[in-house]
């Protein structure tokens, strides 16, 4: 086993794995959000099931080991790849021969999480630790997250923010969805045709999708 | 026509290189990209100043020893295409062309525009063979294979070993070169029975050579002048898992 950590291809499919791992999170993730276009209690209803729901608890904590995986290593690999080329050549002209995105991951993936950063302290830790107002819906006691959501996404600035972080994600998607398959050996000539519109449509999918959500909200402040 | 040249100097692998600008006129464009070099070549010698140092042998694309990287693209402009079978008709009157050799950590420059490619030799060592002898070619029908294998383990070997793959990755990745070995062999019934093994070896020395991982960008595959694919690279892959499962 040891041997295949040690290897190149064996850290890529650590970085695979974790990465199919991540987009399935991002469907389940994208789902709930939708809720919120549904209105208040709907939102809240379902952020409460996530919440309360034993199996999400046990995913958790291998969501955060997810992203260690995936950020640990590919950051370890981008740095290995860094020393492969110590004089640089004078003329590069890849723009025929590579995507923008599949040169780039390294910065998208930087990109994505600062992104997360901020992410995580507007929203994740004010509902884990944070004083929270509570709504009855039917005896049950629920916390309040659409509001939390809604405050936030009526400042312009912020909007902009969150849909800079989408079209960041879905680049990063664009290229890093075929990608993994590739590396864990999932894909031949007709497959891999097969996984780039998959991947495509999957891209366009999560970018608009969570696009969507502050524009809603911001546009209904305006109403 | 005339045409500018920017060449990468370099006396031997301890002495720094740097460009030199050439100006040469009176080139046809029914040269070949190399023709070409020999005619600055025979201006320099008439000038008394050294040669460029450039490897080429076969020059109809079947041996592998060009390797120049033009104007940011491994083997120049196009596609499918090595060094040798470039022709000037790609360029026009009074165009700037520079020319660098393959770099990469594992492919030392050693004079001028060549790059000293033994690091492949030594990933072929370590596994690129079957380790019994399967005697002489075999008469055709006595070991039935599949056409669509056939065909996919003969476009592997169509791989001639030239570079362009390491020098196009953006992280000097020689994962193009080492899965069209293990891809040709591993469809093959002689070679299979080591596939796994195969690719497992064949990975750690090119891992321990210096060359970088495979980020799946696609720029070997479009640069290799024998078009060799990534889904080899998919299958490579394939083996290393089956390596890894077996250890």
């Amino acid at each position: 086993m040891s041997s295949f950590i040690n290897a190149s291809v064996g850290k890529k499919f650590l970085v695979s794995i974790s990465g199919i791992f991540l987009i399935t999170f991002l469907a389940v993730h994208l789902t709930v959000n939708l809720f919120l276009l549904a209105g208040q209690e709907s939102y809240n209803m379902a952020a409460h099931f996530m919440a309360t729901n034993p199996a999400i608890k046990i995913m958790e904590p291998l969501l955060a080991l997810g992203f260690l995986l995936h950020i640990g290593y590919s950051a370890f690999l981008t740095f290995t790849n860094r020393d492969t080329r110590p004089l640089k050549y004078a003329m590069v002209d890849q723009k025929e021969t590579s995507t923008w995105p599949s040169r780039n991951m390294f910065v998208l993936g930087t990109l994505i999480f600062i992104f997360l950063v901020l992410h995580l302290s507007n929203f994740w830790v004010k509902m884990k630790f944070g004083e929270m107002s509570y709504i009855d819906y039917g005896g049950e006691m629920v916390q309040d997250a659409y509001s939390l959501i809604k405050a936030k996404f009526v400042i312009w600035w912020y909007v902009i923010i969150y849909i800079a972080g989408a079209v960041f994600l879905g680049l990063h998607l664009l290229h890093g969805f075929q990608s993994a398959f590739q590396t864990l050996g999932l894909s031949n000539q007709l497959w891999r045709k097969r996984l780039m519109i998959l991947g495509t449509a999957y891209s366009i999918i999560i970018a608009t999708g969570f696009s969507i959500i502050p524009i809603y909200f911001l546009v209904n402040a305006f109403l | 026509m005339e045409i500018k040249l920017k060449i990468w100097r370099q006396k031997n692998a301890t002495s720094e290189g740097t460009f030199i600008d050439y100006i040469l006129t009176g080139v046809s464009e029914e040269m070949s990209f190399l023709e070409m070099l020999d005619f600055l070549n025979t201006t320099l010698i008439e000038r008394g100043d050294e040669p460029v140092a450039f490897e080429h042998d076969c020059r109809e694309g079947i041996c592998g020893s060009c390797s120049l990287y033009i104007n940011g693209r491994p083997h120049g402009p196009g596609n499918l295409v090595t060094t040798c079978e470039l022709r000037m008709t790609r360029f026009k009157d009074g165009d700037n062309i520079v020319v660098e050799p393959w770099r990469a950590k594992s492919f030392p420059v050693i004079k001028d525009l060549i790059a000293d490619r033994s690091a492949f030799d030594k990933i072929m060592e370590a596994g690129g063979f079957i380790s019994v002898n399967t005697g002489s070619a075999p008469e055709a029908n006595s070991i039935p294979i599949m056409k669509e294998a056939s065909d996919e383990a003969f476009d592997a070997a169509t791989c001639i070993g030239c570079g362009a793959c390491v020098a196009a990755c953006k992280n000097s990745s020689a994962m193009l070169f080492v899965a069209a070995k293990v891809s040709h062999l591993a469809l093959l019934s002689q070679g299979r029975a080591e596939s796994a093994r195969r690719a497992r070896a064949m990975v750690t020395k090119m891992d321990e050579l210096g060359f970088g991982s495979c980020t799946n960008t696609g720029a070997c595959e479009a640069e290799c002048p024998k078009g060799i694919s990534l889904a080899h690279i998919a299958r490579l892959n394939r083996e290393f898992l089956k390596a890894g499962i077996k250890s």
